[in-house]
């Protein structure tokens, strides 16, 4: 007799949280290849992870010592930013002043450590959950904050849900709602570029969940086939809502093991480790860059917190769930790590958060000032009916006429 | 004038793209080395090389997700999906992607391709080599449909779609690839070169996207008509002595709504004719426009000959295909309402 088999999580609430079916290796264990490695000879990266951060706070191994301590810091506080710029605008959606918000709490090594690998004019496919690229380029708060409360002062005139950001200055694409749809799009903007003979490259974003989409397939298949100078990410945080990764992941054993099949180098990585995320996706930049082809990393990482401010996460999972991930928080790692090398300290570090509020609430004023979802300054109706087309065709000039705009 | 078939004024309009622009890139299923199972392209990668014209993978999502990259990047792609039919993997990329991309960036991020589909049926292609999807795309804001009737045509409005800064679905009707066809399934086909319209300039020309074009003039009812449908409505005009001014719509969006409302407003009368099912198709919204806009010059009701409201057949293929006896008995109907 057939049985259907449907996996499920180890533990749903009221239980206690176990992760200790997660095979962890230790820090500096996995080596370092050359970038024009052969891929079928490091096919046991895919199921490894590759982290630089021992227990100590130390850094350690092959992958370790690319950047300086001035670099770190810069990392802590881009991260330090991105937390706080996230219980903020959460708060903000708590009292009204916009409809909508999704944290990074717990992800925010993933993005902002990658950010600093690629290099001026590279192109990144984000999904909602990577606004830490944003923030570690220098893109304004203000103007986030804007986009967010969908104000006069919205870069995209209201027409955008909040957090779909989009700036192509900051090598940002436009955020879409359909998952998946962005990563085949990467893997365009790469043959683009070899296709131009340029030197720039593109990074693709998705999550564990979305990998199931066929937009991943495709993806895999276009890079494969024209080796396009694209960055492959899999940021794998566990939770696709309230579906555990195995829903998404089945037999396959982790998600990088999902390139092999497609002759892509792949590698796992601590999505926690500021350290080790920025290595990767370095070797991965540099792979692309100099015409060797795709690379797809796992970030292996923990979504701490809700999976939107329309969500409940104690209705599927363990409330403590996050404080037992063996991954830890990679701002306490990090800071860990600068104490450990005599740059930071406990007082330096509250200071730090200290002048961080400062600076959110402060562009958190400014952004007001313009207005909210429900108050103040809002996008002209006429901004509804533009930029459908280049060029405004007679029917929605009609329609715009109708409504009285 | 030179002539040529519909296949070779695609294939000219596409080799005058790719020559003045370096951005223009040429990619689908079997398009490259082969140069299409339609030879729509053959030649292209001989003359402009695999960077420029390349076979791609067998996934209608990847080939035009890919195509939207490369448009953010500044590529202006034109590809190909080997028949309308099989568009659907590409939908999502279609109508969420490309005809949004303007518009959720404010300009940020613009979506300049063109993706070709040879549509229409009329040549026993059955369930998935037959479908008129043109309403599918008509319905999303932010894209452009295309359908061309004659050679002519077929090379300008290409260049310009080509040239369009938004993303343009480009409906080939494969029936009329290589001659016109009224639905006479029975009759030898006349090929282009007997055919004034497959009187096709050399070098560079455009067809501008939503402009029609009046292919009769006559006073006695308004036809409205896109690709095969266009000499199905002539040979119907002839054959009942009707003096009916025929439409060819050639941009289904935007619409030439003046040159529809100046025409029903003089005949009084409008037959609208397409491939495509029925219920909810384009004929709908052409009915609803013209009833807008002329209700107080009608004197009768809008008529509608389409495909019936089922799959796309194979021995059934000419009581499915809307011909001229169908569309002449619509002609005499509407005149004597």
């Amino acid at each position: 007799m057939l049985r259907f088999h449907v996996p499920e999580p180890e533990v749903r609430p009221g239980g206690t949280p176990d992760f200790s079916n997660v095979t962890i290796a230790g820090a500096g264990s996995v080596p370092r290849p050359e970038i024009d490695v052969d891929p079928r000879t490091i096919r046991d990266m895919a199921f490894s992870i590759i982290r630089v951060l021992n227990r100590d706070g130390e850094a350690v191994g092959p992958w370790a010592g690319l950047l300086s301590s001035e670099e770190l810091l810069v990392g802590l506080r881009n991260m330090m930013t991105l937390r706080t710029f996230d219980a903020r605008m959460q708060m903000a959606q708590r009292q009204g002043k916009t409809s909508f918000y999704m944290q990074h709490l717990g992800e925010e090594a993933v993005s902002c450590a990658f950010r600093k690998a690629l290099a001026p004019g590279d192109m990144n496919f984000p999904t909602y959950r990577q606004a830490g690229l944003l923030i570690a380029d220098g893109y304004p708060m203000v103007t986030m904050m804007n986009q967010i409360y969908s104000n006069e002062a919205d870069p995209l005139k209201g027409r955008q849900l909040p957090i779909m950001y989009s700036s192509k200055e900051h090598g940002f694409f436009s955020i879409s709602g359909n998952l998946a749809t962005q990563y085949i799009q990467a893997v365009g903007w790469a043959m683009a570029s070899a296709i131009s003979n340029d030197s720039r490259i593109a990074a693709a974003w998705i999550g564990d969940g979305s990998t199931a989409e066929s937009d991943f397939h495709s993806a895999l298949v276009f890079a494969s086939t024209y080796k396009a100078p694209v960055v492959l990410n899999v940021v794998n945080n566990q939770w696709a809502i309230s579906t555990f990764q195995g829903i998404a992941r089945g037999g396959s054993g982790t998600f990088a093991a999902r390139g092999l099949g497609f002759g892509i180098p792949s590698l796992r990585v601590d999505g926690n480790d500021y350290l080790a995320v920025h290595a990767v996706a370095k070797w991965a930049a540099e792979r692309a860059r100099n015409n060797l082809g795709p690379t797809l990393v796992e970030y292996v990482t923990y979504r701490a917190g809700a999976h939107s401010s329309s969500d409940d996460p104690s209705a599927y999972r363990p409330k403590t769930e996050s404080d037992a991930w063996p991954l830890g928080d990679p701002v306490m790692r990090l800071k860990n790590h600068l104490i450990k090398l005599g740059v930071w300290s406990d007082e330096r570090h509250a200071q730090a958060e200290a002048e961080i509020l400062d600076t959110v609430i402060a562009a958190q004023k400014e952004a007001e000032s313009h207005g909210t979802l429900h108050a103040g300054g809002k996008p002209s109706t006429r901004e509804m009916f533009e930029g459908v087309f280049a060029e405004m065709p007679p029917h929605l000039r009609r329609q715009r006429q109708q409504a009285g705009v | 004038m030179p002539r040529r078939t519909m296949i070779e004024a695609i294939r000219d309009a596409m080799d005058v793209s790719m020559e003045r622009d370096s951005k223009v890139v040429v990619f689908g299923e079997d398009v490259g080395f082969f140069g299409g199972v339609f030879r729509v392209t053959h030649g292209l990668q001989a003359k402009y090389g695999k960077s420029r014209c390349f076979d791609a993978p067998i996934n209608e999502s990847g080939i035009v997700g890919s195509a939207i990259g490369m448009a953010a990047y500044g590529l202006k792609p034109c590809v190909e999906i080997q028949f309308a039919d099989y568009m659907y993997p590409a939908y999502d990329q279609l109508t969420q992607e490309a005809a949004r991309l303007r518009y959720r960036s404010n300009g940020d991020f613009t979506c300049p391709i063109v993706v070709r589909m040879p549509t229409g049926g009329g040549i026993f292609g059955g369930q998935t080599h037959s479908q008129s999807p043109e309403a599918l795309f008509t319905h999303v804001s932010g894209l452009k449909t295309v359908v061309p009737s004659n050679p002519h045509d077929a090379k300008g409005l290409l260049i310009a779609a080509i040239e369009d800064p938004d993303p343009v679905i480009f409906l080939e009707p494969k029936r009329l690839y290589n001659g016109p066809f009224d639905g006479h399934h029975d009759r030898p086909v006349t090929p282009w070169s007997k055919h004034e319209l497959g009187e096709v300039a050399d070098g560079h020309y455009t067809v501008p996207l939503g402009k029609a074009a009046i292919r009769r003039a006559g006073s006695a009812v308004t036809v409205l008509a896109y690709g095969t449908m266009v000499y199905v409505a002539q040979a119907a005009a002839a054959e009942t002595g009707i003096d009916a001014e025929i439409i060819d719509l050639r941009t289904l969006l935007p619409l030439d709504l003046d040159t529809i409302v100046a025409s029903v407003r003089k005949t009084g009368r409008c037959v609208i004719v397409h491939e495509a099912t029925l219920t909810s198709g384009f004929g709908a919204e052409l009915s609803a426009l013209v009833q807008e806009n002329c209700f107080y010059h009608l004197e009768a009701p809008v008529a509608r000959v389409a495909g019936w409201d089922t799959p796309y057949p194979h021995a059934q293929e000419w009581e499915y295909f809307p011909g001229p006896a169908r569309v002449g008995r619509a002609l005499i109907e509407t005149l004597e309402a």
